[in-house]
């Protein structure tokens, strides 16, 4: 692991971490999303440094590019504003929001501090990248990814019937 | 570096968590669970260099379970706010006793 690999992982660590803070913080939600477009972006870059390339990818075009499009649509049809929603200010919930984040941040860190974990036994990323994930997902995976096709038709049936005005709504609520 | 990233994915995920606590908009809510289906990706992926491809495999469902989430949920909101005209999740309080 040379200098430059040092610096860009801490480089990308930091900008995902400042982005996510940036997006719990923000009132507006169209800028939240943006700041999460942005960590997704950064996590992106560190899907590919730690030598998950297609998953890289496919942060990129799935969350950023489908999930987020969705969020800032969906947000745009709504016509939400800075103002629409008011944010809990009470200083109670605001602290105690924050040690319990704040104690599950330093468990978490102390948890992972004390693992031993050798870099020795890396398993190195050979020529193609996406072959070992293929043979893993259609033959030892198989059944769970026939199952994940059900569950996007699910969601997609889902979706529809909740959010269409009219006869099918009323007819599941009735 | 997967310590390190094992850092930065508990780093975000305590701050979806922390998001999850403190905002009463929806919307932001969806988005900082996605944060936190993110952060456990980054661990999954760091923890694939040690214990083989399968932790590759299993980001591919979490994303799919997410994108499925996504679409349910935000139609779920859609039909929150033409029933109460907010996004509010303070002054939608009717299964609050």
């Amino acid at each position: 692991m040379g200098t430059f690999y040092t610096v860009h992982f801490w480089l990308f660590s930091a900008l995902a971490i400042v982005s996510a803070l940036a997006m719990v913080t923000r009132r507006n939600p169209v800028a939240a999303a943006l700041w999460l477009v942005n960590v997704m972006f950064a996590l992106a870059a560190l899907y590919v440094m730690l030598g998950a390339d297609f998953l890289g990818a496919a942060q990129v075009l799935v969350y950023a590019g489908a999930i987020m499009v969705v969020f800032v649509f969906v947000v745009m049809l709504l016509n939400l504003g800075e103002n629409d929603v008011k944010e809990q200010r009470s200083m109670g919930v605001a602290v105690a929001a924050s040690v319990t984040a704040c104690l599950l941040a330093a468990e978490l860190l102390y948890m992972i501090r004390s693992q031993p974990i050798s870099s020795a036994a890396l398993t190195t990323v050979d020529g193609d990248a996406l072959s070992p994930i293929a043979n893993s997902l259609f033959t030892d995976n198989l059944v769970a990814f026939e199952v994940t096709s059900v569950l996007l038709l699910v969601a997609v049936i889902g979706a529809v019937v909740l959010a269409k005005r009219g006869k099918v709504a009323n007819v599941v609520r009735s | 570096m997967i310590r390190e990233a094992l850092y930065v994915s508990a780093i975000l995920f305590s701050i979806g968590v922390l998001g999850v606590l403190t905002r009463r908009n929806a919307l932001i809510l969806f988005m900082c669970v996605e944060l936190m289906l993110n952060a456990v990706n980054l661990s999954f992926i760091a923890l694939s260099r040690l214990h083989g491809v399968s932790g590759q495999v299993f980001v591919l469902f979490v994303m799919t379970v997410a994108a499925a989430e996504a679409a349910v949920g935000l139609a779920i909101v859609i039909s929150v706010f033409r029933h109460y005209r907010t996004v509010d999740l303070g002054r939608i309080r009717l299964l609050r006793g």
